[in-house]
């Protein structure tokens, strides 16, 4: 280790602009907060509506509910979307090692086909 | 309270990697990667075995008991769990203001609003007790559950909800124990910005459960 301060040992590292980040303001985590309450609000009501649970649209309105929930408290929450990106990657990369994976083994057993022809 | 939130990604007195960044931020994210992979494993395993259990309780269907007649509801409690994962996405907005109390410290607080925006103590602490209440429901609804006959043994859906919801379950508890050790250092001797990054890892930890609460509530308890 050197003996430069930690403040200037910092700079020396960090690139411009990576070290202070301008994060949501207090009114913004109270609004996702809310948004993240009605998403689940409509997911389960969704859930007693007969007609829709036995539509075709019902498990991919509730993927597509459940995927949004994830990336808001991801992007705002967890800062991903301010902070640098590699945290991005690190996050992401295995996240979609582990969804290709997820999809591989649903089609290997059965649970998603392709119609072919 | 329009005020941005200042957040300093590299504090005084750590260690940096060649980009300027803390080890131990992106030693976290590495770890909350690795995580993701040991819960979509588990996922998988539900997923793949979902509909396949030759006896009951069944999670959305009722059963009947061939050998006694007896006939088993639907075991999936909705709207005890609805509660639980309502408290879990609360938790989440109070970390988030726990983390924004500490990295505010030093600013001044001017009106009751600020105050109490700015006490780290008590954000740290209804975090902690929202994730010990979600701790409290999953108690309650395993307990439920093995009242009802539906034990990790009993059939594929036991053994893989259990198993998922209970490494979950694990991760909760090991979030509220290291919340809990926070609290304590901030009531011994106060967190400051300066500390920032262990309340901002603590907080990945956190939203990294919540997120995955919020992939299996929908997959394990809504699909049908």
């Amino acid at each position: 280790m050197t003996n430069v301060p930690d403040s200037a040992e910092a700079a020396l590292h960090a690139p411009t602009g990576e070290v202070e980040h301008s994060h949501p303001t207090w009114s913004t985590y109270w609004k996702v907060a809310v948004i993240l309450t009605l998403i689940t609000v409509a997911e389960v009501w969704a859930y007693y509506i007969p007609s829709f649970v036995a539509s075709r649209g019902f498990v991919p309105t509730l993927l597509i509910l459940s995927a949004l929930k994830f990336t808001i408290v991801v992007m705002f929450y967890m800062h991903l979307k301010y902070d640098h990106r590699l945290f991005r990657v690190l996050f992401t990369g295995p996240l979609l090692i582990a969804g290709l994976t997820l999809l591989a083994l649903m089609f290997l057993f059965g649970h998603l086909y392709l119609k072919v022809m | 309270m329009t005020a941005s939130v200042a957040h300093t990604s590299a504090p005084t007195h750590h260690h940096y990697t060649t980009l300027g960044l803390d080890s131990r931020k992106v030693a976290i994210w590495a770890f909350i990667g690795s995580e993701c992979m040991l819960f979509v494993s588990l996922i998988s395993t539900y997923l793949i075995y979902k509909g396949r259990s030759v006896i009951g309780p069944f999670p959305h269907e009722t059963w009947t008991d061939p050998s006694t007649g007896q006939v088993l509801k639907p075991i999936l409690n909705i709207p005890v769990t609805s509660a639980s994962t309502f408290v879990l996405l609360m938790s989440s907005l109070f970390m988030v203001l726990a983390l924004a109390a500490v990295q505010n410290k030093e600013l001044p607080k001017r009106t009751r609003g600020e105050r109490i925006l700015g006490n780290s103590r008590l954000w740290l602490f209804m975090t902690a007790l929202a994730g010990t209440t979600f701790l409290g429901f999953q108690a309650f609804e395993f307990t439920s559950f093995v009242h009802e006959g539906l034990s990790i043994r009993r059939n594929l859906f036991g053994s893989t909800f259990f198993t998922l919801t209970g490494f979950h379950g694990a991760h909760v508890t090991a979030g509220v124990l290291w919340l809990v050790t926070l609290l304590a250092i901030d009531y011994r001797r106060g967190l400051g910005s300066r500390d920032s990054l262990l309340v901002d890892i603590c907080a990945l930890y956190w939203h990294f459960v919540d997120v995955v609460w919020i992939v299996i509530f929908t997959l394990v308890y809504l699909l049908k």
